[in-house]
């Protein structure tokens, strides 16, 4: 690994004015959990990193009933330690609890995960499931982009030469909102996803019928799959194994994954919707609220 | 002072389980302290004035010729010291050495450090740079051009041997029980052990199982990466530090591949961070001392990621493994045959001879058959890892032996006793037994709690298998400095991996009946003592401990000797009791006399062993499984160890010896495989995804020791280290077929591999269910 310059502007217009002058070859960094494992692997060359965590737009947790408008570059950590989204977003900790270790997850941000843009990543689809917004700036002003439609491809996204991600923006959880996600991994710890599957749902009043719900699944497709027809299907259906079998069917359905050293095709469709039905249980638990977060924990092998 | 030469006849207190003070306690490591605090200087921490970085070039392609090497560019780049290339090294010759890891060829050797005519492995080294920072070298390393002309890689047995398979080694011809043929071949050796009469056997037998298996490459795994140090001095005398598991293994490596004598070489061993066998083959070593010569005599240390101990370092190996076994009407085994075809990587030399000796050893049988191939492919140079060979071969056996006795009806413990080898049976080359412990290891298992309790639940099920390993004997050198404060100073050259330093001490102190505190263990380097064979064959607190009794054998009697002349009777008359030596009135504790017996000279004394009556080891394993129906993965939810361990010198170090086999027999069972693409690239040359298990993987492991103390060491030890591994892999196999009811026919038992295997199942269960719909 090469020498690089490091820079760290203390506002939104610092950084773009930081990453246009590294024309190409500066890239933001946030926990730089990929990024510096990219460059000491000799997978990535760059000149310039451009640290955005002395930003304090990048860094801000805001929540109201509202909703919840998470920074960029904010920790794991930081997020697993916030009671008010424990409370407002259980499901979200699936995800900020199962990437990396706690030393990781010091560092290691939401918003990283995304703009690595892995198939895999582990939080992707639990975003897309919780319907978030992506904030964006760059030098032709801010955008916002539905978190859907914000992977393009193995390790590519929307953003633009200059442009770098701000904040998640995450609506006020409905009633009787429930939320989950699963990933398989052949070991308890320390793998990539071989399948992800992450889900929302919505219920009635009495917590029978299933009013909306999202899925979405990870690493068997170029991008974060959003299974639209997977939630059309559940809507206004009762809440029976049969109906979350159906959407399981659309998930496997859905899945276009390639066999590699993680995983084959057969397994991983199967485990699209293996992973789906499981995910939909226990975000229909929660929103009866019959199940907490340290359950889950252990379902996705945090003991 | 003489040294004594023992072929381990002792007998002193091989029956005498009781009445020991030191043997069978559990003190402290005298590394311990140093290891907790980050003190411990391994191989990666060696620093010195002058230092320079060591970067290796390795093959991008699986199976190439080499046209040319270009390194002109990497040589002007500001900061290079030195560039070497195949052609640096020696022209090494066709010609077959011990160097203390058995029988090798010098080419192969030579051709493996860095690749000579065609690179035969991906991540094959093929030149190495040193520069003032490890990233110029890294840098340079990039700059050199190598002309490769790729050939068709061949990956596995069948590849090797198929009709038209590309040659890897243009000389090799097969080695067939001492024949040498006569055409180009990928199978280096063939042999066969027989006994009896197959073929009546098999027509005795009232049922007969027979089944195919596959085993993929697996790794070692040590945490520490392989490192060195070499200072190559402008006066000639070279010096290298290394973490490995035979310093004496790596100066004879080294001096024979750099045709130098063994006194220019010293080699220092630092301490190691885990080596299974892995460590005792030299990688970088070669490469360091040709830098540090060429770099003008300035120390280069080589550092490897982990990705290059991934790709070029280790495995052992992969295996294709036919086992057919028939037994009579009463359940006793009536024939046995047992096909092994092992890939020994990119030279010859796969463990497949060790793997025939493990194969059918726990049982008795008087028809037998064991073939055994060793066959080159484009994979990494195997190297020896705990219990070479054993692992794959009791996964087919172990399978086997599950399903004839399921089919007959028997208990797989009953089975196992009933057919069990013992005192006087011979293992599958000949070697007849002398007192073993296979027996009463399935006894300790069928005894168990775990056993005895009830295992319920959907896709739940137990499984049982047992192994062996030989062992060996080896020889070890050791001095003992007798201080004037009653404490002894142990010198010795064994590597110290699962605690030996204190296992080792507490056989001297045992002997000289001093407090385990009084005796101060160090491993020295190669000019301090006499030779001594590497850490591996579970030989160490077996040899080295033999060692070490001697040496307080001769300083006790030499301090008696010396009393008797102070106090002025003859020797017969001193005698030693509760840590005083005593004669007629005269009464002197041990501390006080360790001062007196030195005033006029000083006390040491020196020791080589070479014993040859090892005892082999046993184990028998049970282990409970939970299989999720919908993903394939496997839980393991209980696991027990029985193991025959002689007698227990430090019986944590002992457990932790059958907890680390199985915690890696288990990884070996469940997920960890080389995984190549169709061109022979290595994809998962990561932890990431080379999946060896972690703590939550794995539940507490339970250990029973079962010891039946080995007659020919005064103590005795036996080997421990390595027959834990060996039927792992089988007991998970016959847990998860009594979960799902598939048996496996392949490792790893992956989720994946499981999943189709039960689907498979399921599909031809749906078939039987209807008939002529197809």
């Amino acid at each position: 690994m090469q020498a690089i310059d490091f820079v760290a502007p203390t506002s939104v217009d610092e950084a773009i004015s930081a990453l246009a002058a590294g024309s190409g070859m500066a890239r933001p960094l946030s926990g730089g959990t990929d990024l510096i494992a990219q460059l000491q692997e000799g997978r990535l060359t760059l000149d310039t990193v451009v640290d955005l965590k002395r930003i304090p737009e990048l860094m801000a947790i805001s929540i109201s009933s509202d909703g919840l408008t998470l920074g960029a570059s904010v920790s794991c950590h930081s997020i697993n330690n916030n009671q008010a989204i424990r409370d407002a977003y259980p499901a979200l900790i699936d995800s900020t609890h199962l990437i990396g270790g706690t030393q990781i997850q010091g560092r290691a941000s939401l918003g990283g995960n995304l703009c690595n843009s892995s198939p895999a990543a582990d939080s992707i689809p639990n975003l897309i499931a919780h319907s978030v917004t992506c904030h964006i700036a760059g030098p032709n002003g801010r955008r916002t982009v539905p978190v859907e439609e914000f992977c393009t491809a193995p390790g590519r996204n929307v953003l633009e030469n200059g442009e770098f991600l701000v904040a998640l923006e995450f609506p006020a959880p409905p009633a009787n909102f429930g939320a989950a996600y699963l990933r398989f991994i052949p070991r308890n710890e320390m793998d990539i996803a071989v399948v992800g599957a992450g889900a929302d749902v919505v219920l009635s009043d009495d917590g029978s019928t299933i009013q909306s719900a999202r899925v979405s699944i990870g690493a068997v497709a170029p991008t974060p799959l959003f299974v639209q027809e997977a939630g059309d299907a559940l809507a206004g259906e009762p809440v029976s194994e049969e109906t979350l079998a159906k959407a399981a069917d659309l998930a496997r359905d859905a899945a276009r994954p390639i066999s590699d050293m993680r995983g084959t095709i057969p397994q991983r469709k199967h485990l699209s919707g293996v992973l789906t039905q499981r995910a939909l249980r226990i975000a229909i638990d929660r929103a009866r609220g019959t199940k907490t977060v340290d359950e889950l924990g252990r379902l996705n092998g945090h003991g | 002072m003489a040294s004594t030469k023992q072929n381990g006849t002792a007998n002193l207190a091989a029956n005498g389980q009781n009445g020991y003070k030191v043997i069978g306690t559990r003190p402290v490591r005298p590394d311990g302290v140093d290891k907790v605090t980050g003190r411990a200087v391994y191989a990666a921490d060696v620093q010195m004035t002058g230092l320079l970085h060591g970067h290796v070039l390795r093959s991008p392609h699986a199976h190439a010729r080499i046209r040319s090497i270009d390194t002109s560019k990497a040589e002007a780049l500001p900061g290079v010291r030195a560039v070497v290339t195949a052609a640096d090294l020696p022209v090494a010759e066709d010609k077959i050495e011990d160097l203390g890891e058995g029988a090798i060829n010098l080419k192969y050797l030579s051709d493996n450090i860095l690749a000579h005519e065609k690179a035969l492995y991906h991540g094959h080294a093929v030149a190495g740079v040193a520069a003032v920072n490890p990233h110029i070298a890294e840098e340079a390393a990039a700059l050199i051009e190598v002309d490769y002309e790729p050939l068709p890689p061949v990956m596995t047995v069948d590849d090797a041997l198929a009709d038209d398979a590309p040659i890897l080694l243009e000389t090799l011809r097969t080695d067939s029980m001492g024949e040498i043929g006569s055409e180009q071949t990928n199978l280096a050796s063939f042999f066969r052990h027989q006994r009896g009469d197959l073929e009546a056997g098999f027509a005795d037998a009232e049922l007969v199982v027979d089944r195919t298996f596959r085993t993929e490459t697996v790794h070692q795994g040590y945490i520490e990466p392989h490192a060195a140090t070499a200072l190559y001095s402008a006066d000639g005398q070279i010096t290298i530090w290394t973490s490995t598991q035979g310093s004496f293994a790596v100066r004879g490596q080294v001096c024979e591949i750099l045709q130098i004598p063994v006194s220019r070489l010293k080699v220092v061993p630092t301490e190691i961070g885990g080596g299974f066998g892995g460590k005792i083959n030299v990688y970088v070593e070669p490469v360091a001392v040709l830098l540090s010569q060429k770099a003008g005599h300035e120390p280069v240390k080589i550092v490897m990621s982990r990705a290059d101990v991934l790709a070029a370092t280790g495995p052992t190996s992969g295996s294709n493994i036919r086992v057919k076994i028939g037994v009579d009407s009463d359940g006793k085994i009536s024939a046995a045959l047992a096909e092994l075809y092992y890939e020994a990587g990119a030279y010859p030399g796969s463990p497949v001879g060790a793997a025939a000796n493990v194969s059918l050893a726990p049982y008795a049988i008087d028809n037998l058959q064991v073939d055994g191939y060793d066959i080159i492919v484009n994979r990494p140079r195997s190297a020896a890892y705990r219990a070479p060979g054993g692992t794959n071969v009791a996964f087919a056996v172990e399978s086997v032996v599950d399903e004839l006795a399921e089919e007959l009806g028997m208990d797989p413990a009953e089975f196992r006793i009933l057919n069990g080898a013992k005192e006087n049976d011979r293992r599958p080359d000949g070697v007849q037994y002398a007192r073993i412990g296979q027996i009463e290891t399935v006894e300790a298992i069928k005894e168990s709690d775990h056993y005895q309790s009830s295992l319920e639940g959907n896709y739940r099920g137990r499984g049982i298998a047992s192994g062996y390993w030989n062992n060996w004997g080896g020889q070890s050198s050791a001095t003992a400095v007798l201080n004037p404060d009653g404490t002894v100073n142990l010198n010795e050259a064994s590597t110290d991996i699962g605690g030996t330093r204190a296992s080792i001490a507490m056989q001297l102190a045992e002997a000289m009946e001093i407090d385990y505190e009084q005796v101060k263990a160090r491993v020295v380097d190669t000019d301090t003592v006499s030779y001594n064979d590497v850490t591996g064959g579970s030989r160490t607190t077996f040899a080295t401990g033999l060692a070490a009794y001697n040496l307080g054998q001769q300083l006790k009697k030499e301090m008696k000797r010396r009393l008797a002349e102070h106090w002025d009777v003859e020797p017969s008359e001193v005698s030693y009791e509760d840590g005083a030596f005593n004669a007629g009135d005269e009464s002197l504790p041990f501390v006080e006399a360790a001062g007196l017996v030195q005033r006029e000279e000083p006390l040491m004394a020196s020791s080589t062993v070479h014993p040859q009556d090892f005892g082999p080891g046993f184990s028998t394993q049970c282990v409970d499984v939970e299989v999720d129906p919908e993903t394939g993965k496997i839980t393991i939810l209980r696991y027990t160890i029985a193991q025959d361990v002689g007698k227990a010198i430090h019986p944590s170090y002992v457990e932790g010896q059958m907890q680390g086999g199985v915690a890696q027999g288990i990884g070996w069972a469940i997920n960890e495989e080389y995984i190549y693409d169709d061109e022979g690239h290595l994809l998962n040359a990561s932890l990431l995804d080379y999946r060896m298990p972690t703590a939550l993987d794995l539940p507490m492991i339970e250990t029973i020791m079962v010891e039946v103390p080995h007659p020919a060491h005064p103590y005795g030890v036996r080997g421990v280290g390595e027959v834990n591994i060996v039927p792992p892999a089988g007991a998970v196999a016959n847990a998860v077929y009594q979960a799902t009811g598939v048996r496996m026919d392949k490792l790893p038992i992956s989720p994946a591999n499981l999943l189709e295997a039960m689907w498979a199942k399921q599909a031809e269960e749906a078939a039987e269910l209807v008939p002529g719909d197809d």
